[in-house]
């Protein structure tokens, strides 16, 4: 019963934030945060649970975009329709895209996933007439307070979370697992294991398009190199899911939360903390750190990717236990 | 019309022949084992029957109807299940889920489902692991694991492939007991073993193959008595 | 006609440049399985450790003899730290082993950018922009000596991997990881030291592009991708399947360049990659059976 409290706890607290908190500055952490609970759980049902590793959920998020984006500048649309659309239309990408590459097992399927992501960041950077090219897709924004993008993120997010946890326990959530664990197994069990491949590809196309298209209405700005992007987009995505737990259904949600408060510690030098620091005692070499901490956060999340492999391959929630043997010393008995 | 049939298989490897021409015909009900030394072919044929590989020739018949060319999901929702030489537990799953995952291809709902699993977890001896992760199980639970799962999927035609190997005299005499069990409850089987004392004890008739290539059948008997057979084999491990 | 010649001819002489950083892929996928996503980044550091010893004076050319080694024991060090423990852990998802070395890729260019800034850097050399003419056609001096040097070590990687024990040891350990032990071979010692050949290999590529090319930190990337490309073009663990998967994508680059626009020339390669996966899963490789 304990366990099942501790979401609803935390769902009440990030619910009632922006009641209290009116710093948009930590608002617009938290809506990042709660973009990518969804993105991370679409990216753990496809790679943690039916054990495809995908590199290219960029594609998904910028089909998303895009669709937002393009729905304004070519027919003069909200883009808020983009929100309905976008998971869609990125499935009418997935599907292809699955299709060659489930075409192959393992790490060859990963560098399909790859490449295939980046076919569309420079198809849509050439396809200048269609999507703006490099100059990218600029709208008004709808609302000027943040509230209303929090709660819109925190819908989708709760609403992505509650639809894994259905599918986790459904029919097709023991045959995704069981396709992660023996795919010969799995056919001879009667499960068509290239039908439940597509489908949970699908399922995460639908919900990081739908992120992307949450992503247009609320920066107000898309470019092919932002959203198509490799490193922040697919690779974070990855990050995420991998820091938190795959195959768990609360990690991702945990590790989107690690992740943006990460990247956001080094982006900002611990918040603005060392050139404080660096201002009160009048140091230089203090805000000479600062300075080196911002442009260092990629480097920091290079090194955070190589250590988290090495130490905690299951992620936090999947390597708890070893997690509260080493850091608070208490002994589960195994 | 018989009830299962392989005619003429045939199926190349590059230039190596595996299988080169084997035909057989299974009645409903029978044990129908399959021998031959390392190498010969018999679990490529299987292969071929539960549509892992696709044949360079020939045909497998399931009741009248033509299933070499189908998907292996089809195959099983067909009524034919099969164990692998090489076990496939699902690891990170409980010998439960394992099972109830199989049970998904006959039912929909996850009660049904978990009730299915328990019916054939009862019938096959495992109540007692059926919490346990399968990578846990031992050699002998493995195998069994391999044998609920398939049954789990209500086959009405058995394939067991070297169910026996790495089983210890008295889990051995608990799978001929089970195979016989799964048997009296309606399912034909066709079995690959290597252990002698196990298929001449029970199976009613033996197809023997060599390179690929018929070289006797006929009871446990005659075929034990076979000329060709004896050189295969060299007179190996007759209990 | 001369369009087209000079165009087949600068396809031509990236290619073996090209072959030469497929090389060090191919043999490390070939041989470990290991799919090296910072491959390009090891090319980088070579470029900046070339840039490095020619401002102090020494030719590219000589910098090989110094790159080489030490990419050498960067890869060799990362093999055994790096790679090598997560073969034992027992994870949910293999691709660690892929995320691992985009990590690393993401800390050797980031290291990079922070000890020399983003700013493009050029190596001027008297053979830079030398070119030498056949008829209309004009042939860079450099890219000539590079396709020259790229060549014979393919050649002679070759001739390693087949006439020697440790090239053989190599090949054995790439068939059959188990088998191999069983017969003698210290398959963790081999594949630490591919891993090492490796990297020291697409240093040399750096070593010989850096005369012709811009040097700055993200330049691993698009590397990466195209080593890739001709690992399986040409099959992996293939050394002639690198020198024809190099000089494809050599030609079909400088093809697309010429005739269908300058923007178009990564989108080939990446064309060309998900192609070659979809119909020729084994590469050129499968074809010849070399």
């Amino acid at each position: 019963m304990k366990k099942k409290l501790i979401p609803l706890a935390v769902l009440a607290v990030v619910a009632g934030l922006p009641l209290v908190m009116r710093d948009n500055y930590y608002l617009h952490l938290m809506i990042l945060f709660l973009m990518w609970v969804v993105i991370g759980s679409a990216w753990n049902l496809i790679a943690g649970y039916t054990g495809q590793v995908s590199f290219g959920d960029a594609a998904f998020f910028g089909c998303g975009a895009y669709t937002a984006g393009l729905l304004a500048t070519h027919l003069g649309v909200s883009t808020w329709w983009g929100l309905a659309l976008g998971g869609f239309t990125a499935i009418a990408v997935g599907l292809p895209f699955g299709w060659i590459c489930f075409r192959m097992r393992g790490a060859y399927f990963a560098l399909a996933t790859l490449a295939l992501n980046e076919v569309l960041r420079h198809g849509a950077t050439i396809a200048e007439s269609f999507t703006g090219g490099m100059v990218g897709i600029l709208i008004m924004p709808s609302f000027t307070s943040k509230a209303p993008y929090y709660y819109i993120a925190l819908a989708m997010a709760v609403a992505s979370l509650a639809s894994l946890q259905l599918v986790v326990r459904s029919k097709p959530g023991y045959y995704f697992v069981s396709i992660r664990e023996d795919q010969d197994a799995a056919e001879s069990l009667g499960i068509n294991t290239h039908f439940y491949k597509m489908l949970s590809l699908a399922y995460a196309a639908f919900w990081t398009g739908m992120a992307g298209a949450l992503y247009m209405n609320y920066m107000g700005f898309i470019d092919p190199h932002v959203v198509f992007n490799l490193h922040d987009i697919s690779i974070m995505a990855i990050l995420v899911g991998i820091v938190g737990g795959v195959g768990t259904v609360y990690g991702p949600a945990v590790g989107a939360f690690v992740m943006v408060a990460i990247q956001e510690m080094f982006r900002s030098g611990f918040f603005g903390l060392f050139k404080w620091l660096g201002a009160v005692s009048g140091s230089d070499s203090l805000v000479r750190v600062a300075a080196v901490l911002t442009q260092a956060h990629v480097l920091g999340f290079g090194i955070l990717v190589v250590v988290v492999i090495l130490f905690l391959p299951n992620g936090i929630v999947g390597d708890w236990p070893k997690i509260r043997k080493r850091v608070f010393r208490l002994d589960v008995g195994a | 019309m018989a009830y299962f049939q392989v005619d003429r298989l045939v199926k190349y490897f590059g230039g190596l022949a595996a299988v080169n021409g084997v035909s057989f015909e299974v009645g409903q009900g029978e044990i129908f084992g399959l021998i031959g030394p390392n190498g010969s072919g018999k679990t490529t044929t299987f292969n071929m029957i539960s549509g892992y590989h696709r044949p360079t020739s020939g045909r497998v018949l399931f009741q009248g109807r033509e299933i070499h060319r189908l998907p292996t999901h089809r195959i099983c929702h067909l009524g034919i299940g099969r164990t692998f030489q090489v076990v496939k537990p699902l690891g990170r799953m409980t010998v439960l889920d394992n099972v109830i995952a199989a049970a998904y291809s006959r039912v929909n709902t996850h009660h049904k489902a978990r009730e299915e699993a328990l019916k054939a977890i009862e019938f096959c001896g495992l109540m007692p692991v059926r919490d346990v992760l399968a990578k846990a199980l031992p050699i002998a639970g493995r195998k069994r694991l391999e044998i609920t799962r398939a049954m789990a999927t209500r086959p009405e035609l058995l394939l067991l492939d070297e169910t026996a190997a790495g089983l210890n005299p008295s889990e051995l005499v608990e799978a001929i007991d089970l195979i016989r069990k799964i048997r009296a409850g309606g399912t034909t089987i066709i079995i690959i073993e290597h252990i002698m004392h196990v298929i001449m004890t029970i199976s009613d008739r033996i197809h023997a193959i060599n390179f690929g290539q018929t070289i006797a059948e006929g009871t446990p008997k005659e075929v034990a008595a076979n000329q060709a057979v004896i050189e295969a084999y060299l007179g190996t491990d007759y209990a | 006609m001369d369009v087209f010649l000079q165009t087949l001819v600068a396809g031509i002489l990236k290619g073996g440049l090209y072959a030469l950083i497929g090389i060090g892929m191919t043999l490390i996928m070939g041989v470990m399985g290991i799919i090296n996503l910072a491959h390009g980044q090891l090319m980088m550091l070579a470029m900046y450790v070339t840039f490095v010893l020619n401002t102090m004076g020494v030719d590219p050319y000589f910098s090989l003899f110094v790159a080489m080694p030490l990419l050498f024991m960067l890869g060799v060090a990362i093999q055994k730290f790096l790679l090598n423990p997560l073969l034992k852990t027992e994870t949910i998802l293999p691709e660690n082993q892929v995320l691992m070395t985009v990590g690393i890729g993401m800390v050797l260019t980031e290291v990079v950018r922070f000890a020399f800034s983003s700013d493009y850097k050029y190596i001027t050399t008297t053979y830079s922009n030398e070119t030498f003419f056949l008829g209309n056609i004009s042939f860079s001096m450099a890219l000539m000596i590079a396709f020259g040097i790229a060549i014979a070590f393919t050649v002679a990687m070759f001739f390693f991997l087949v006439k020697t024990d440790l090239g053989r040891s190599i090949r054995a350990t790439a068939q059959d990881k188990d088998a191999a032990t069983l017969m003698g071979v210290n398959t963790g010692r081999i594949t630490v030291i591919t891993f090492g050949l490796g990297s020291g290999l697409v240093a040399a590529a750096g070593c010989l592009l850096a005369p012709v090319y811009y040097i700055f930190p993200d330049l691993g990337g698009p590397f990466t991708a195209k080593a890739f490309i001709i690992t399986i073009l040409g099959g992996l663990g293939s050394t002639v399947g690198a020198i024809f998967g190099g000089v494809t994508l050599g030609l079909a680059e400088s093809m697309g360049a010429t005739y269908l626009g300058m923007e178009y020339e990564d989108i080939i390669g990446l064309t060309i990659f998900v192609l070659v996966l979809l119909f020729l899963p084994g590469g050129f490789k499968r074809l010849t059976k070399i």
